[in-house]
């Protein structure tokens, strides 16, 4: 029993020494609140350390939703001094709730500009879009000699839907987000398209790994799905498959300064630099969504293989927030779940 | 029953302060914790106001169907796991083999790993080498994932309650002409029954809170009052009916601990006990049902993990070999490499087990000694942390920081004292069966030769509880260690937990993430095992005092 005495009491302050150890000198950082998915190369913290002095601390809340949810609860008392990775699907809760500080970034004339939320006040500003599509595996066509869809309507045909592994929209982001490509496609016809589909056999699963990593016959698990629900930029990652650009929905990432923040000066030079080149130019590679700013290039083979999508279906932030319940319940009795 | 101490010679207001000590830490510790974060997000519910009373709350929101389906799915996960655990529990219990501290090791790794890695390595399985039984998702693949996820629990607990009992009574039923079974039958199992109340209750509750395994394997369509409460709360930020729904989870919580009721019988305890080593060698045909078990125990637990240890060096099903999973470990992502935050994360796991152990053992000995209203009340209060939804109390505890001082809100304190209050509970079921095996006679005879009721403590309980305290350390060690859905909402600056990690490299398309998954959830299990090593090499082997 002494032994473990000991060793615990040296553990405590062990842990309690560390605890203390890492502060650095207050005021010389912006810490960043964002997703668990979020990463960037250690070049690009240096370049922030180099061009304002600052240091960038990052702290991960969960996914999407959850940082939204976290960002909105607390309006006036926030965590960190800006928010990254809040998309187009939850932008109206933290601007509802209050959350977050107008700031019209000198920057976004670049580009950003264009992805600004109707009707709001600079709230949020545009970072990044990651496009949800249809991806199919042409390498498993070409071997059969079979003829791969062209677009999301093939999908009506039973033959393509049994070839086909799409998401819940309850449990997956990317799943939401196709649900709002097809309401925005075919409008009042959406939820027979859903029954239509789920009639000829689609299998649909909770979350973007399984389909991927699992189903899909050009995913690592090698399954017996050519079609599956996925990113315009999945093919920079899968040779010998390509993203369907008629069925994809403009997923944007938003930056933005938490009001009541100690350090607004330092958020707000923040979003200018996810707004600078060095960022904008590796959040391909690190993060598999496309630059929002124009004449930022993309990295090597992205322009052949995983090229930005020309069309995408986009609807309101406000609009998605208001209807997202009904959706939800009206897909459920369309597919029958 | 064990009797409190009688009166010996000893200065009242110590024993009065230390009598305080014990209520009133444990008190506190679940009142700052855990009674004001979810009073606030209550208060916050009321003021956000709905238009509707809380009876259309819960039928807006199917609160009954998904209550009545959580009930059924937790209590199939626990007879389930009770059933897969028996054949481990008795190896760990009473067979001595060699490696026999390597099958505690074994037992207890799954419980740290990620639900959404079981989830898809279940999936993996279930759809693949197992696809012909046709159960890649819905019901059944979740009370697998569940019952494997658990048998980490089962095992603790009863298989340290069964190694402290005297062997004795068994031995002499023996020699009264009784066989083996039914010496068993009418001596060992009546006394385990406390133990294997405590289990079953403690899995109901995991299982009632499952989120992650159920969203995997049963694809959206299977829905419970925790899914739901995360539809509510983050999918539509709606905080008055996440908070109607929360609150019918106590309700969850109420049932299984009338199903522990049921098995305790509140006579029964122990009549003494002797840390010494019970367990047998097997020898000639003995190793039949030995052998049988080892097999069992094999095929259950070893073949999930041997699948995630090929998947982390052969990610792909075509298979090309690569170390590229593990080097990812030592690369950096946003400053910080995964190898550094698992540093952060020990550390945390450390400091969690030790508050998890000086509480729960406060609270194990005060309820102990108070039988009745005022210790089933405590029980209550202590164990609905264990059933009450992550996000919940990640609310709850969003509201309580945002109110408090930036100091104290960025303190390194908040996410052990959080894992801790969810390990107490644990701690407390294997610390109160041993407390009850110790027999009254020794600390009345220490307290007759005028020991106060600390040094009786220190002196009698302690050195005999010892053993099961470390499996009760070890275990809130591992439970720290794993991910718990509150603390994802009190992250800290430049902190990726390694379950943090795994699930965003699995939501990444290509060979080198998922390899970095697979192989970040070998390193998990790898420091588990270390971890349980160390505690088991600890472990207290004879009477030693502190």
């Amino acid at each position: 029993m002494r032994a473990i005495a000991l060793s615990l009491v040296a553990v405590v302050t062990a842990t309690a020494l560390a605890a203390c150890g890492d502060d650095a000198e207050p005021g010389a950082e912006v810490t960043l609140l964002t997703h668990d998915s979020f990463a960037l190369p250690d070049s690009v913290f240096d370049a922030f350390r180099r061009e304002t002095g600052l240091t960038l601390k990052v702290v991960k809340s969960g996914d999407a939703g959850q940082l939204a949810s976290t960002v909105s609860l607390t309006p006036g008392s926030p965590k960190a001094d800006a928010v990254f990775g809040i998309d187009n699907t939850f932008a109206s809760r933290p601007i509802q709730a209050g959350a977050l500080e107008p700031y019209a970034s000198p920057m976004a004339a670049g580009g950003a500009a264009d992805y600004a939320i109707p009707g709001s006040n600079n709230e949020l500003t545009a970072v990044d879009r990651g496009d949800v599509c249809l991806n199919v595996d042409e390498s498993w066509y070409a071997a059969r000699s079979e003829e791969p869809p062209k677009s999301l309507r093939d999908l009506s045909d039973p033959k393509y839907a049994a070839e086909s592994v799409l998401l819940d929209p309850g449990t997956s982001s990317p799943g939401m987000s196709f649900l709002l490509s097809t309401i925005g496609v075919f409008s009042d016809g959406w939820q027979d398209y859903w029954k239509t589909v789920t009639a000829g056999g689609a299998s649909i699963v909770s979350g973007w790994e399984i389909a991927y990593n699992q189903k899909f016959s050009a995913g690592e698990g090698k399954g017996d799905k050519p079609i599956v629900l996925s990113y315009a930029s999945s093919p920079a990652a899968t040779p010998g498959t390509s993203a369907l650009l008629d069925s994809c929905f403009r997923q944007v990432e938003y930056v933005g300064v938490l009001k009541g923040t100690e350090n607004p000066s330092g958020a707000r030079k923040l979003v200018d630099f996810m707004l600078g080149a060095e960022v904008q130019a590796a959040l391909p590679s690190a993060m598999y969504v496309y630059p929002v700013q124009k004449d930022t290039p993309l990295p090597d083979g992205w322009q052949q293989r995983a090229p930005v999508p020309p069309w995408t279906v986009s609807l309101p932030p406000a609009y998605i927030a208001q209807n997202r319940e009904k959706w939800l319940e009206q897909w459920r009795e369309a597919v029958g779940r | 029953m064990a009797r409190a101490v009688a009166r010996g010679r000893r200065p009242v207001t110590a024993g009065r302060l230390g009598g305080l000590a014990l209520r009133v830490v444990p008190a506190g510790f679940i009142l700052i914790l855990f009674i004001w974060p979810l009073g606030a997000l209550v208060r916050r519910a009321v003021d956000t106001g709905s238009d509707v009373g809380v009876g259309e709350l819960f039928r807006r929101t199917h609160a009954l169907d998904l209550l009545g389906f959580t009930l059924w799915q937790a209590a199939a996960s626990t007879v389930l796991a009770l059933v897969v655990a028996a054949p481990m529990v008795w190896l760990i219990a009473r067979v001595d083999i060699p490696g026999s501290a390597l099958l505690m090791v074994i037992v207890t790794v799954p419980f740290v790993l990620p639900t959404v890695v079981v989830g898809v390595a279940f999936r993996a399985l279930l759809d693949g080498p197992l696809a012909f039984a046709h159960i890649g998702s819905g019901l059944w693949p979740i009370l697998l994932a569940h019952a494997f996820l658990n048998v980490a629990v089962v095992a603790r607990v009863v298989g340290a309650a069964w190694r402290s009992l005297d062997p004795r009574q068994a031995e002499a039923a023996q020699s009264l002409g009784a066989g083996r079974v039914r010496a068993f039958l009418t001596v060992v199992a009546p006394r385990l029954m406390p133990a294997v109340g405590a289990a079953a209750a403690l899995v109901f509750l995991f299982c009632s809170t499952s989120f992650g395994v159920i969203v995997v394997l049963g694809n959206g369509e299977i829905r419970t009052l925790e899914t739901e409460i995360y539809t509510q709360a983050i999918g539509y930020f709606r905080i008055p009916e996440a908070v109607a729904l929360s609150m019918v989870q106590i309700v969850v919580v109420v049932a299984a601990l009338s199903v522990t009721r049921m098995f305790t019988d509140p006579g029964g305890g122990g009549s003494g006990a002797r840390p010494v080593e019970t367990r047998f060698r097997p020898y000639g045909r003995g190793w039949l049902p030995v052998a049988a078990a080892v097999a069992w125990t094999v095929v259950v637990l070893v073949g999930p993990l041997a699948v995630l240890a090929l998947r982390s060096v052969r990610p792909g099903a075509d298979g090309t070999w690569t170390l590229d999973g593990y080097r990812a470990l030592s690369e950096s992502v946003n400053g910080v490499t995964p190898l550094e935050t698992l540093r952060y994360s020990l550390g945390t796991a450390a400091l969690a087990m030790v508050i998890a152990l000086v509480v729960g053992l406060l609270a194990a000995v005060a309820m102990h000694r108070s039988r009745g209203v005022w210790a089933a009340t405590g029980n209550l209060v202590a164990t609905i942390p264990l059933g009450i939804s992550a996000v919940t109390l990640g609310f709850g505890y969003l509201l309580v920081l945002a109110a408090l001082p930036p100091d104290v809100a960025s303190s390194g304190l908040v996410i052990p004292c959080v894992q801790a209050l969810i390990a107490i509970p644990v701690i407390m079921r294997i610390a109160l069966p041993a407390l009850s095996s110790v027999p009254g006679r020794l600390r009345e005879a220490a307290a007759t030769l005028g020991a106060g009721p600390l040094r009786v403590f220190l002196t009698v309980d302690l050195p005999l509880i010892g053993r099961a305290l470390c499996a009760a350390g070890g275990f809130a060690f591992v439970m720290a260690l794993g991910e718990f859905g509150a603390t994802s909402f009190l992250a800290r600056a430049d902190t990726t937990t390694l379950p943090v990690l795994i699930g965003s490299a699995l939501n990444r398309p290509g060979a080198d993430n998922l390899a970095t998954a697979m192989a970040a959830s070998m390193l998990l299990v790898g420091v588990t095992t270390l971890a349980v090593v160390v505690v088991e090499a600890l472990r207290p082997r004879t009477g030693a005092l502190l």
